[in-house]
């Protein structure tokens, strides 16, 4: 295992991090605040309470998810399409790396930092709303897992997108929707029964949930699904990527 | 000399059918500095991607000190180091992490000492701190030698090392590899400049469309393939040329003081011995006579051409 060469693209990727922290971390965090102040202050207060929950305590693990899920996915696709764009890569592809030491090295500093901006979301909810974390472990845990399956997810987009435009095409238009549609603001048990059905082929669906139960204890599907879905969508990224490296896809001819 | 990389029947199609290297095969020796020179589309940049794990190769067609570029990546790839065509570097950091990172990537920890030594080697210490960014075209480009070289690489590649730089710094670049040289650092570069060729390198390979032509030492080569000039200086002026001496196909000066004659050095006669014989016939008074040898640059067209 070559340690040196994932410390040394863990610690680059994070510097970069904190030398753009402005973009990086203080402008998600900003406008999740925002979220909060509309949502859980504004119109919350004026909700009713769901599954006997505040309105504003409800929607903090699907804000968490939202930028959660965005930032892994744009951290991890911009750390690798970035090289890609400027030339750069070819460092990385000659050197005495394996893919898997590529992908820890990569992955893990994306996962990082939006784990890292999940944790200050979390924070800063606690100064808008009353939040209190049921299981801790779990949702560390879950959250963690997230990064890391989205970060992967991001890492393929970056591998796959040829300029700026496919890079942001698909958190744009398809992630963002999925997080909205996912009950990031709203029990699923509020919509129409086939909606319902419709909705839980929606795989943030079951993140959102997971990360609900693990705040609350109750959640629109169990745990276990959570769980498992989350599982599932790692081991999809995991396989596309070791395909990706084995032929070489958009890396080398 | 041992072999450091040795490539057998190294064949390169891309995607398209295109054929960017066809059946090559190569010997470098250690310590050497070999020129690979050809035209744009040559397929030197290809095969210097083969070679540094940029392209998949297949197994047994590239070994470097022994091992197989595509069975032992790890140990072949540790002993390189790349400088490509393009500067790529990245603009936001500075130079001293730049250098580092490449570093660790080929799996060294850190030496200050030796990077402190690399970047005042390279006149690039008093700007370690500076982004790369704000360097000069020539700077960046010796940012890029630097990183190729943090992880104390045995061999070197440098893809066209002096393109569009400036002849100061040509110059810089040219005693930079020449250290390196002394320092047992093999290097091989791709340049199209010929003069470049001519200045540095211990050998010489001319490729075109995917094939290598030939590779053999500078001065052989030129000794070889070179074709020489006479020049035979006259004590009175010659009006012209008399028609006798008409199959040396000789050039008069403007003058009439000078006599050229071009002979091929491979040719069993040169016709040195019956040019003389027939001048002092038509009784030109000779003063003194001198040979040159043709340049790379009229070899490298020539050989191109056929």
């Amino acid at each position: 295992m070559n340690f040196f060469a994932i410390i040394a693209i863990y610690k680059f990727e994070m510097a970069r991090t904190f030398r753009t922290l402005l973009q990086s971390i203080i402008s998600p965090v900003i406008s999740t605040a925002l979220y909060f102040v509309v949502f859980g202050s504004a119109i919350g207060s004026r909700m009713e309470q769901i599954e006997n929950i505040e309105y504003g305590s409800f929607i903090v693990p699907g804000l968490i998810m939202l930028t959660v899920l965005m930032q892994s996915v744009s951290n991890a696709s911009f750390a690798i399409y970035f090289p890609k764009f400027l030339g750069t890569i070819y460092e990385v592809l000659s050197a005495p790396i394996s893919y898997v030491e590529i992908i820890i090295g990569y992955v893990g500093a994306a996962a990082t930092k939006s784990f890292i901006i999940g944790i200050i979301i979390l924070m800063t909810a606690t100064l808008f709303v009353d939040v209190q974390v049921k299981h801790p472990a779990i949702m560390l845990f879950l959250l963690a897992l997230t990064c890391v399956s989205f970060s992967l997810f991001g890492f393929i987009l970056g591998i796959w997108a040829k300029n700026f435009e496919q890079l942001n095409l698909v958190p744009m238009l398809i992630l963002t929707p999925l997080v909205f549609l996912g009950g990031s603001f709203y029990s699923i048990n509020m919509l129409p029964p086939i909606w319902q059905q419709i909705t839980l082929f929606n795989p943030v669906v079951y993140l959102i949930s997971g990360l609900r139960w693990s705040f609350f204890g109750t959640a629109d599907v169990s745990i276990h699904y959570s769980l498992f879905a989350i599982g599932i969508f790692t081991i999809i990224c995991i396989t596309i990527i070791g395909w990706i490296f084995k032929t070489g896809y958009r890396l080398r001819n | 000399m041992t072999s450091v990389i040795s490539i057998k029947n190294l064949t390169k199609t891309y995607g398209n059918g295109f054929h960017a290297l066809l059946n090559l095969s190569l010997e470098i020796e250690e310590g050497e500095i070999l020129a690979l020179l050809g035209p744009n589309g040559a397929g030197k940049t290809t095969l210097i991607s083969s070679v540094c794990g940029l392209l998949s190769v297949p197994k047994n067609t590239i070994t470097i000190a022994g091992f197989d570029v595509s069975e032992d990546y790890r140990k072949s790839r540790s002993l390189i180091g790349l400088v490509p065509q393009e500067i790529t570097i990245e603009p936001f950091e500075t130079v001293m992490n730049a250098v580092s990172f490449s570093r660790g990537l080929f799996g060294k920890p850190k030496n200050s000492a030796y990077i402190k030594q690399l970047l005042t080697d390279l006149s690039l210490y008093d700007k370690r701190n500076q982004k790369n960014m704000t360097l000069s075209g020539g700077m960046k480009r010796r940012v890029m030698i630097a990183k190729a070289l943090s992880h104390e690489p045995k061999i070197l590649f440098l893809d066209e090392p002096t393109a569009g730089v400036d002849v100061e710094l040509r110059k810089d670049m040219w005693d930079v590899i020449a250290r390196l040289r002394e320092s047992g650092v093999t290097v091989i570069l791709t340049t199209h400049y010929i003069e470049e060729a001519e200045e540095i390198a211990d050998r010489i390979g001319i490729m075109n469309k995917g094939e290598l032509l030939l590779v053999e030492g500078k001065n052989e080569l030129i000794q070889r393939m070179g074709s020489k000039n006479l020049s035979i200086e006259l004590q009175e002026p010659a009006k012209k040329i008399p028609a006798s001496l008409s199959r040396f196909n000789l050039t008069l000066s403007n003058d009439g003081m000078q006599l050229n004659y071009i002979y091929d050095v491979r040719a069993q006669k040169t016709g040195i011995v019956d040019l003389l014989s027939e001048l002092k016939k038509a009784s030109f008074k000779l003063r003194d006579l001198q040979t040159s040898q043709s340049s790379l640059e009229e070899i490298f067209v020539n050989l191109v051409k056929e």
